[in-house]
């Protein structure tokens, strides 16, 4: 898709120092009692990365992009886009972003051709532009022979490839992404990625959330954990394994109670980084060593072994660590 | 790589602050010529509901009835009422206009924005368009006070026609006729996007007993409101209903033989029942989408 020959001009421009600031910010949402979503969040996504935010449910990620994108007013805290106040100046923030939510929030009354069309328009750009851009989006997202169904019609990763479309259908500096690949087959994510990666070569930003941290390990440039309102911890994904992670996160699922002593044999293994019991089994932090899947199993042959997970994420090692929570859970 | 970056739409901040007006009509319009398209696409379904109502309506009691001798209206209504000239088909053809008219902000907008707050959330890509949310409620006001005025130039001839010359109209008050009709439809979107961003999708079926059902039989629609005064505590219950001012405007106006209340009571509170509902559809709109 990217040009490779002439020096493609970037069709999102991002010309200050942070595409996204977030200073201080807390939301609390009233009720009896309040819950405070947000503690006082500090994070800064740099104009043309791939930025991740990862936290288990409910830790105040999907409140983050709610605040940046004008859908939630935080309680304290500054929050700009491209330098925009966000709270101070909403109308004119939104020409900056593009948003994809986690329902399909597609209007169904209109074509795909027609919701790429008619939101271009919402942003007061005239109707030849708005034709050709929904033409050449439907082609580059891979919807041209569908530009006639209605929402109703298509699969989940068409939808999702069209939400896509539609946010940065008006060329925005910043692209939310909340779960883009929740509830994707295999085939559609490969597919997603690949286009995100276009939009990224293009020079467009982009912040995503995500419960996948395999794929967030792989494409961000830099992630943020979040938990219980706060940010543990901000850096590149090689930095944050370096200094939290481990190689390898194995997870057995046993039918007896694990003998003290295979415990004890366990945590005595070279490179094993922590041993913690979770529901059912055992969940062990490694490095990433050859052999040692190997020497678990043994230790718990009889221990009744029925099921075992390696992860090699070295992401998930260092949210394991920072959270003390599985992601998936 | 940076001298490659094409600015090209990063207008200078001074410029782009002047013209914010001019930018907040282009989305305004981008907004409408959505909803536009979305009509012309359901334009039979529109017409259908628009007019099967008052046809049926003016058809039974108008045409069918006087036929066969049950003539309602004769004493009861608007000679009951102090009114010289007309008979029922004179009371009722404004009145049919002004339900047509309301109606149709129930179902331009109160039952769209209920199914896209509720089930969908497909407003949430309107609601991100580059002006202030309230703008998006504004412009969803504005089409459906079109489709309420389209829906009121629709049924008009139509039940002058079917009530086969009963009607005593007289278009003498042209300038009224406008004012009242413009304020009638505004009612009409507002009133639909007060309803729209508090009923939940399921409560359609609630929200057609125990809203629509009430304003139309209490709104002065088959009978003017002087002829309530036989009924005096509800004569003033219904001073309540906007619906009432829509009728005895329309009355005022269209059938001047007919008596209505004094034409400034009924542009007031018009005019009131407009900045209450707007208000209250605009803050609604608001809460939706904003946390």
């Amino acid at each position: 898709m990217a040009s490779t020959t002439a020096p493609a001009s970037p069709r999102y421009v991002t010309d200050t120092a942070a595409a996204v600031r977030l200073q201080g910010v807390v939301k609390t949402f009233p009720g009896s009692p309040p819950v405070t979503a947000l503690a006082g969040i500090d994070l800064e996504v740099r104009p043309g990365e791939l930025f991740g935010l990862l936290g288990p449910n409910g830790a105040g990620k999907s409140t983050t992009v709610g605040i940046c994108t004008t859908g939630i007013r935080p309680t304290a805290g500054d929050v700009e886009v491209q330098g925009i106040d966000v709270v101070r100046a909403p109308a004119r923030v939104k020409r900056h972003l593009g948003v994809v939510t986690q329902d399909n929030t597609l209007d169904r009354s209109l074509t795909l051709w027609e919701n790429l069309y008619h939101h271009v328009r919402y942003f007061g750009i005239g109707a030849r532009t708005a034709r050709r851009r929904a033409d050449d989006l439907l082609e580059r997202f891979r919807l041209a022979d569908r530009a006639d169904a209605f929402p109703r019609q298509i699969s989940g990763g068409m939808a999702q490839r069209l939400q896509i479309a539609r946010a940065v259908s008006h060329q925005p500096s910043v692209l939310f992404l909340d779960e883009p690949t929740a509830g994707l087959d295999p085939q559609s994510r490969l597919l997603l990625w690949d286009l995100v990666r276009d939009l990224l070569a293009d020079g467009l930003t982009i912040v995503l959330t995500t419960h996948q941290l395999e794929e967030a390990e792989r494409l961000c440039d830099r992630v943020a954990i979040i938990d219980h309102g706060e940010v543990l911890v901000c850096d590149r994904p090689e930095v944050l394994q370096r200094e939290h992670g481990s190689g390898m996160v194995v997870e057995v699922r046993l039918r007896q109670a694990v003998p003290d002593d295979a415990l004890a044999r366990i945590r005595g293994h070279q490179d094993v980084d922590a041993v913690d019991r979770i529901d059912g089994g055992l969940r062990v932090r490694a490095a990433d060593r050859d052999g040692l899947v190997g020497l678990l199993v043994a230790d718990l042959a009889d221990a009744g072994l029925t099921d075992l997970s390696v992860s090699h994420s070295t992401l998930e090692g260092a949210f394991i660590a920072l959270t003390g929570r599985d992601l998936r859970e | 790589m940076s001298d490659t970056v094409v600015h090209d739409r990063r207008r200078p901040e001074g410029i782009r602050a002047g013209a914010s007006w001019r930018g907040t009509l282009a989305t305004v319009q981008g907004l409408l010529l959505r909803d536009l398209r979305v009509l012309r696409r359901e334009f039979g379904a529109f017409l259908a509901r628009t007019i099967a109502q008052p046809l049926l309506f003016v058809f039974v009691f108008a045409y069918v009835f006087p036929r066969i001798g049950q003539e309602i209206g004769g004493g009861a209504g608007a000679g009951g009422g102090g009114g010289a000239g007309g008979g029922f088909a004179t009371v009722l053809v404004p009145g049919l206009v002004a339900v047509a008219m309301v109606f149709q902000g129930i179902t331009a907008v109160a039952l769209p924005l209920s199914q896209e707050f509720g089930a969908t959330r497909e407003i949430e890509d309107r609601v991100l368009a580059p002006v202030r949310v309230e703008v998006v409620a504004l412009a969803k006001v504005l089409f459906g006070a079109a489709q309420s005025l389209l829906a009121g130039l629709v049924v008009l001839p139509l039940v002058l026609f079917v009530s086969a010359g009963q009607v005593v109209l007289r278009l003498d008050r042209p300038l009224l006729l406008v004012v009242v009709a413009v304020l009638a439809a505004l009612l009409a979107g507002a009133l639909g996007l007060a309803l729209g961003t508090r009923v939940d999708p399921r409560q359609i079926g609630l929200m057609f007993s125990l809203v629509v059902l009430p304003l139309t039989f209490l709104g002065a629609v088959y009978y003017p409101w002087a002829a309530l005064a036989a009924v005096r505590w509800l004569q003033i219950v219904v001073l309540l209903n906007p619906l009432v001012y829509v009728s005895e405007g329309l009355r005022a106006a269209l059938t001047p033989t007919v008596t209505t209340m004094p034409v400034p009571v009924v542009l007031g509170a018009l005019t009131a029942a407009v900045g209450i509902l707007l208000w209250a559809g605009v803050h609604g709109f608001v809460r939706r989408t904003i946390a």
